[in-house]
């Protein structure tokens, strides 16, 4: 069956099984390879993309489900050469340790910002609640959390500064 | 010209004499009304407290959930100011820790157990019976003395009540008067001769402070619950259906007090399902409570669907029709394999852990698709911890019409129930709910 999926701005036509998951489609026929595979049961939050602009799990998401709806992952966030405002953020907070989930941390992160323009501590631990990093950086993920906040701020600031 | 003067005065009279009627039924109504204030005291200390009395309390207050209404999300347990939606409007939980301005701390016990029992706050005035006074009747003093001493010795917070948010004219107080008159008749639990002392202790606790039937009975007009057969024959709660337990308990597999107490103690039960929605506040309490009161509970609540027919069902093994369902929801069994079979299969891991199969879910066997619905996209939180049952929320993922057709292969699939109809509006209606903040 085929399956037009609409990833970061492009369409894609694929010949696809419509139950099949739509993590593996992203890994595997369009080689975007940011999100991935943890539990495969909605537990960890690695595969996290957003759909329709909400955050769900890819693993539990099949792809059937989603034709002709808007999906974003993480690199449609920025590239190495441009990253985005998490993207940054995480970097400069050293947020990744081995780095698996860290892709599911920043598309759960973006959803946040893209909703609350000043999330405080309380919204910012509640929304990060679902996802889990094996190696236990959540301390220094929160940060990049708060930094891509303030950086945000940082820029609106200048951009009303400058006439 | 005389004449219309006299009728004037006639009716006159008339009108004084039926405004004096109608102050005087008034004066009576209000008569019946008022409550005296009764005195601030000064706060007792922890100290004055006996440490056995305070954690019998504690038990106590862990089987009535207090806790739950009585607490903000993320807020200091105890100081009030959970909202509580009702037919009637907003109502907010109040602050029962010790602060003498916003809480309780000068209460006395009269006015605390004049509280519990006849829904008057001790400035007099009327509590809504959101605060469950009309099961609280039933409690013995010395353990309205317990909680007493449980909730004076909380660390205090000084939250301020909330104003109320209902729908005219029942913001007016007084009027609560009338619907204790009304409904406000139980007497204190009296243990059945012709029971053993477990079913006793298990029916005392589900009465009186568990206040079990408060969502599992349905309700009358005027919001008090209904008795008699009606007792047990199931209500809601917040928008869940709080399934009946008395002959008419739609689970697969009849209840038995083992797998009952399994389920209130751990969440989830092998044979029946997961609590969730507003059950998984109850179950997170009663996982803590006291084992032996958990198990009475199990065995009176049992007992209430003991009538009910335990013949062999129709099918000899409950229902998994993989072939019909998909022929009679196509787009259902492609969502059900992508989506949910990776846990709800069998031979899934999660399966080989003795989770219960859907087809002995009870949500799947109601008459309203509202619970399976609200399960699959909100997801199931799991009450007693991270081990316990969870399960992530589908709202993102998928759309009202996709919600629809999976629970219609669920229904034909695992039920020999009729098919659910309006599926695609019941599962608007919950994703409306949950946007409001
Ligand atoms: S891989 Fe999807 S939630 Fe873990
Ligand atoms: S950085 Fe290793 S899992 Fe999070």
């Amino acid at each position: 069956m085929t399956v037009t999926l609409t990833v970061n701005g492009a369409d894609h036509a694929l010949e696809v099984d419509p139950s099949t998951p739509l993590l593996y489609v992203l890994r595997d026929d369009l080689e975007l390879n940011g999100a991935k595979y943890g539990c495969g049961l909605g537990q960890c939050g690695a595969c996290t993309v957003h759909i329709d602009g909400k955050p769900a799990f890819s693993c539990l998401t099949p792809v059937g489900a989603v034709a002709g709806r808007r999906i974003r992952t993480v690199e449609g966030l920025g590239s190495a050469e441009a990253p985005g405002l998490l993207q940054q953020a995480f970097e400069k907070e050293q947020a990744a340790q081995c780095g698996y989930c860290i892709a599911g941390m920043i598309m759960r992160a973006q959803a946040l910002l893209d909703r609350v323009p000043d999330p405080d501590e309380a919204q910012i631990r509640a929304h990060m609640q679902t996802n889990l990093c094996r190696c236990g950086t959540h301390m220094r993920i929160l940060r990049a959390v708060r930094r891509a906040v303030a950086m945000r701020k940082g820029v609106q600031a200048a951009q009303e500064v400058r006439p | 010209m005389k004449r219309t003067r006299w009728a004037g005065r006639a009716m006159g009279r008339w009108a004084v004499a039926g405004a004096l009627a109608s102050l005087a039924g008034v004066g009576a109504f209000l008569g019946i009304a008022y409550r005296s204030d009764l005195p601030a005291v000064p706060t007792p200390k922890a100290a004055d407290f006996p440490p056995e009395l305070v954690s019998r309390g504690a038990a106590l207050a862990t089987i009535g959930d207090c806790i739950v209404c009585h607490t903000a999300d993320g807020g200091v347990a105890y100081a009030g100011g959970r909202a509580l939606a009702t037919p009637f409007g907003t109502l907010y939980s109040t602050n029962i820790t010790p602060d003498p301005e916003g809480g309780i701390g000068g209460w006395s016990k009269e006015a605390f157990k004049r509280a519990m029992r006849d829904g008057v706050s001790r400035d007099g005035r009327h509590l809504y019976p959101a605060l469950p006074y009309d099961h609280y009747r039933r409690v013995h003093d010395g353990d309205l003395d317990a909680i007493y001493a449980f909730l004076m010795t909380r660390p205090t917070a000084s939250a301020p009540a909330k104003a109320n948010d209902l729908i005219f004219p029942l913001g007016f107080r007084p009027l609560l008067a009338g619907w204790k008159l009304l409904f406000l008749h139980q007497e204190e639990f009296t243990p059945r001769p012709d029971r053993d002392a477990e079913w006793n202790r298990g029916a005392y606790l589900a009465e009186g402070l568990g206040h079990c039937s408060g969502c599992h009975s349905p309700r009358n007009l005027a919001g008090a619950e209904e008795t008699g057969d009606s007792a047990y024959s199931g209500g809601v709660a917040e928008g869940w259906v709080a399934p009946a337990l008395n002959g008419s308990s739609p689970a697969a597999i009849p209840w038995m007090a083992d797998s009952l107490f399994t389920y209130l103690r751990t969440g989830i039960d092998g044979r029946h399902g997961a609590a969730a929605g507003p059950m998984g506040p109850v179950v997170h309490g009663l996982s803590r409570a006291p084992e032996a009161d958990v198990r009475a509970i199990a065995t009176y609540i049992a007992s209430l669907s003991a009538d009910r027919p335990r013949a062999a069902p129709k099918t000899p093994s409950p229902p998994d029709r993989t072939a019909e369902a998909a022929k009679a929801s196509p787009a259902g069994a492609t969502l059900f394999a992508g989506a949910c079979a990776g846990c709800h299969e069998s031979g899934a891991p999660m399966m080989t852990q003795g989770r219960p199969g859907l087809s002995t879910v009870t949500a799947l066997q109601l008459d309203r698709p509202d619970n399976a619905i609200r399960a699959i996209l909100q997801g199931i939180h799991a009450p007693t911890g991270p081990a316990g049952p969870a399960m992530p929320p589908f709202a993102a993922s998928l759309t009202d019409a996709q919600v629809a057709d999976l629970a219609a292969y669920l229904r034909s699939r695992f039920s020999d129930r009729p098919a659910w109809t309006s599926l695609e509006t019941a599962a608007a209606t919950v994703r409306k709910e949950d946007s409001q903040p």
